[in-house]
């Protein structure tokens, strides 16, 4: 008798285990809807005049092997004011997702900053501000001083300390750190 | 049972005739689970006045018994008193087996007899009830920490993973009540899903011989059990319940068995978790608190010769993960590292915010066992397990409250074990196993997956056999061997694709290409043998020496094979590679035991060499829209580790004792000439313990910590452009903290409410000094110093 109890419960165990089911669909590719891929920054003259573009694309992301493709401006004139725009968008989505807007709903999470380094002469003042009347920078004017050469970071910060002094105590993550070499002539 | 045995006792009582009576009864008086020997059993003939006790080797014999069956009755303090019948034929031999079952009740513990040894070859580390109870608010990497070889790899002060003479995660096998835990352990940042309040005993083996449980343990096997519950009619539990400062929260625990004389019983426990946000020395470390819901349910019924057993856990956690060790990239990075204190501090919180992890984990087993008087115990267990684990980045948008990650693994397994009956010395453990895995990756995190979805399925078998050549000479050898298919589909970054080569050397494998992916179904196979060979030899009054040898294969896990992107709490770019092959690992391990009232120690050097091994490292910096991020990649190599744990334990005075440890290793990668990244740094650790039992059964200790700077690592520093001063800059992520010294104090002093009823307080000081320090094995040692002082309250009721 004990035994027979023994063998069913066995062979339950083993009906349990062999109903596995095994369904061998192929799973659903995932698109990355956080990623940011193309940063595209539009630089026209206050004065009128032809617009300069800059363009960073990192088509396969941040976690792709592929270098990204930086289109750098022509040069920029000694003592000209440009009235700056900043586009944000994923292009791995078709069509592209444009995330600026994305960033301006949540002004208060983010805040673009712009840090000229070597030989290079800008000024820079933000132009638009979140709900707080913090900095927000998606457009900004820039001023070309003395000519000379050296390179221009577009920061884009998520969660910084607001307000705050610039980069080195604005904290949050960076989602954006691109960096375009720059002359003025 | 026991009216049963009187009834028989009854009956044949009447039975006794007179007649020619010289003749004997004589034999020994066994454990019906392991055939030793029983010391001081009573055996009582019924009828007549002769009771006998046992002897030193467990014989016994009677005179002047007639040709005639008699009813013996024997007993045993801790045994369960049978009757058995007799027929006496001239000089008659018989053994009698017992149950020797526990006495958990009052706290009377019978050492070695509760839980069997896992391995017969390799000094096992065990801590019980009383030690775990003292962690019963930790995590059993707490609670491990205790023994000397073991340290913790730890995310903050949430996570903790234990690190056996060096290595971890899937390297170290988990077996909970009998079931070999698949919680997702490939990763560094995930912690065992084990409520430490759950279990009743906690073994340590450190190799890979306990070959019951696999073949892949490189680094060692964790056991942890259950209490076992006494087969006697008995309603008890316990309460327990830590509060602490330091986070500002507390644990509170609870646990009720009823058993009864007839071998049912059922249990229920339940544990809970909420802390805020703990303190380092200077500051809060933000969103670091956790909350933790666990619940455990058994039934079962337990007889001489048949038993079951069904059981069901729950394993419930969301963690806090310290907020500013989220960052974006290396530029973040260098800030995070040349500021002193965590770049976000925030005010004191219960909440758990984003980053964190959400983990649930369902362990369901059914486990019945059948001994066969000529074939031995035959045991067979069904288990399923379910791990579902989110993970919680800081997002934009509409995906702000969604998890990055969301991983399902499902995990059925069949075993099938057989302890065959010891014959001429000889005894052998025989088993197989089966199981089934799915891994499931929920698209609709919207962030590709980490992980990819799999079906795996493996069938194992193992033999081990023992000979004992006499009472103090024992050899064990053993053989394993497992076989594991794994049916993947993984989607892969075409520009990654095409990068790594892929498209050519694993263009059959694609199934659909996609606008920027691939979509590949990789079929793998691996062969895994394992054994073991080892040999325990007693010596001198109170010496053992134990050698081993084992070998132990472990199949790559999904994040060695398949990892293809960024790590977020890491801050890097991880790349795994499809080509490994499985990790062979030879450890040497001699001990040296000593064991005795005044002075005890163990010595346990040991040697590992692996070969392909699988490390992980920096291998490039790679410019992206988001800045630079270092790329780590796994590759194989031949490894080596090194080292040697010591414990030793003397008594001082009557109530003095003191404990010390040491823990030394050391690794290195063989193929480059470097060390090891995250080696433990050598740690010494000693005891005061005050002990007096005649009041209340005080106890108060004082422990000293010391874990020195590790001076051998491999260099992975790199340099990263910084925008603000237009150039580049080092960073250091190689160089270990300083060394730190730790103190803590413990102590506990015991009330008897009633005769059943014990109530213990206890007061606890982590950290006496409060001491600033950070610890090279936790990877958040950038960020932050570790928790400082707390004080700890424990209270605990058994009834």
């Amino acid at each position: 008798m004990k035994n027979v109890k023994f063998l069913t419960v066995l062979l339950l165990v083993g009906i349990l285990f062999t109903a596995c089911s095994n369904d061998d669909d192929a799973p659903i590719p995932v698109d990355e809807e956080e990623v940011i891929t193309t940063l595209t920054v539009k630089l026209i003259p206050s004065g009128g005049g032809s617009e300069i573009s800059m363009v960073y694309r990192d088509l396969d992301g941040p976690d792709g092997p592929n270098d990204p493709v930086i289109t750098p401006s022509s040069g920029l004139s000694t003592g000209v004011t440009y009235n700056g725009t900043i586009r944000v968008e994923n292009e791995t989505e078709s069509p592209a997702e444009n995330i600026t807007e994305e960033v301006e709903e949540e002004d208060l999470e983010h805040q673009f900053f712009y840090t000229p380094g070597g030989g290079l002469d800008v000024t820079t003042t933000y132009s638009n501000f979140d709900s707080d009347g913090n900095p927000l920078g998606t457009q900004f004017t820039l001023t070309a001083g003395a000519a000379g050469s050296g390179t221009l970071t577009f920061t884009l910060r998520h969660e910084p300390t607001k307000p705050n002094s610039g980069l080195s105590d604005a904290g949050g993550e960076t989602d954006i750190s691109a960096t375009f070499n720059v002359t003025v002539q | 049972m026991r009216y049963y045995a009187i009834m028989v006792l009854l009956l044949c009582s009447t039975l006794t005739h007179s007649q020619n009576c010289d003749y004997s009864l004589s034999g020994s008086v066994l454990d019906l689970h392991d055939g030793q020997i029983l010391v001081g059993a009573t055996l009582i003939i019924a009828g007549t006045d002769q009771a006998v006790q046992t002897d030193i080797d467990g014989k016994f014999s009677f005179s002047n018994l007639c040709n005639d069956t008699y009813s013996v009755q024997v007993s045993h303090p801790f045994c369960r008193t049978e009757g058995f019948t007799v027929k006496i034929f001239g000089k008659t031999r018989r053994s009698f087996k017992l149950e020797h079952h526990v006495e958990e009740l009052n706290q009377i513990t019978i050492e070695g007899k509760a839980f069997s040894n896992k391995s017969k070859t390799i000094l096992e580390n065990t801590l019980n009830s009383d030690v775990l109870e003292r962690y019963s608010n930790g995590s059993i990497g707490d609670a491990l920490n205790n023994l000397s070889g073991v340290s913790s790899l730890n995310t903050g002060n949430t996570v903790m993973k234990p690190l056996i003479n060096g290595l971890h995660s899937s390297r170290v096998v988990i077996i909970n009540n009998g079931v070999r835990m698949e919680d997702q352990e490939w990763g560094a940042e995930h912690a065992p899903n084990i409520d430490i309040n759950a279990i009743g005993n906690l073994t340590l083996i450190k190799g890979a011989s306990a070959l019951k449980y696999g073949g892949d343990a490189v680094g060692g096997v964790i056991i942890a059990e259950v209490a076992k519950v006494p087969v006697k009619d008995s309603l008890y539990g316990k309460s327990l319940m830590t509060m602490s400062n330091n986070g500002r929260g507390a644990s509170l625990t609870a646990q009720l068995t009823k058993s009864y004389q007839n071998g049912w019983y059922a249990k229920i426990q339940g544990t809970l978790k909420r802390y805020g946000d703990f303190k380092a020395p200077n500051y809060i470390l933000s969103n670091t608190g956790f909350f933790e819901r666990n619940l455990s349910l058994g039934i079962g019924l337990n007889r001489f010769n048949y038993g079951f057993e069904a059981y069901y856990s729950l394993f419930k956690n969301d963690i806090g993960i310290l907020r500013a060790s989220h960052l974006g990239g290396a530029q973040d990075q260098v800030l995070a590292i040349e500021s002193n204190v965590p770049l976000i501090i925030n005010d004191f919180t219960y909440d758990i915010d984003e980053p964190k992890q959400n983990v649930t984990h369902h362990l369901a087993k059914i486990k019945g066992f059948k001994r066969f008087d000529n074939l031995g115990e035959l045991e067979i267990q069904y288990d399923f397990q379910r791990n579902n684990r989110l993970e919680f980045d800081i997002r934009r948008g509409d995906d702000k409250n969604k998890a990055s990650l969301d991983l399902q693994l499902d995990t059925h397994t069949l075993l099938l074990d057989l302890d065959v009956k010891a014959i001429n010395k000889i005894s052998l453990k025989t088993g197989l196993m089966a199981s089934y895995q799915k891994n499931i990756a929920n698209p609709e995190t919207g962030v590709r997956r980490l992980i990819p979805d799999y079906d795996m399925y493996t069938i194992g078998t193992y033999g081990i056999a023992n000979f004992k050549f006499n009472e103090r000479w024992l050899l064990e050898v053993g053989g394993r061997f497992d076989y594991t298919y794994m049916n993947v589909f993984k989607f892969y970054r075409s520009s990654f694709w095409e990068s790594r080569n892929y498209d050519v050397i694993f263009s059959d494998i694609v199934v659909e290409e996609l606008n920027n992916q691939v979509l590949t179904n990789p079929q793998l196979n691996f062969y895994n043998g394992s054994g073991t060979l080892g040999s325990t030899y007693s010596f001198g009054k109170d010496y053992q020496l134990f050698v081993n040898y084992s070998i132990a294969s472990r199949t790559p896990n999904p994040s060695d094979l398949f990892s293809e992107g960024l790590h977020h709490s890491a801050s890097r770019i991880e790349i795994g590679d499809l080509r490994f092959n499985s990790e062979i690992g030879h450890k040497l391990m001699f001990s040296l035991n000593k064991r005795s009232e005044v002075f005890s120690y163990t010595i346990n050097p040991y040697i590992n060499v692996i070969s392909d091994f699988i490390v992980i490292e920096p291998t490039d910096v790679r410019q992206t829209i988001r800045g630079n991020f270092q790329v780590w990649e796994y590759r194989q190599t031949n490894a080596k580790l090194i080292g040697i744990d010591v414990d030793a334990s003397y008594s001082i005075s009557e109530n003095f004792i003191y404990n010390g440890q040491l823990s030394l290793v050391k690794g290195y990668d063989r193929t480059r000439n470097e060390p090891l990244i995250n080696m433990p740094p050598v740690q010494i650790k000693n005891e005061i313990v005050f002990q007096k039992y005649s009041f209340n059964n005080l106890r108060m200790s004082l422990e000293s910590e010391y874990n020195f700077k590790q001076n051998e690592y491999p260099d992975n520093n790199f340099e990263v452009f910084i925008p603000e001063i237009g150039t580049t800059k080092l960073v250091d992520v190689s160089t270990p903290p300083d060394a730190y010294h730790l103190l803590n104090f413990n102590s506990s002093i015991e009330f008897k409410t009633t005769k059943n009823k014990t109530f213990v307080v206890g007061l606890e000081i982590k950290n006496l000094l409060n001491t600033s320090y950070r610890n090279y094995l936790n990877r958040f040692r950038y960020y932050a110093d570790d928790l400082g002082r707390n004080f700890l309250i424990n209270l605990k009721f058994n009834y």
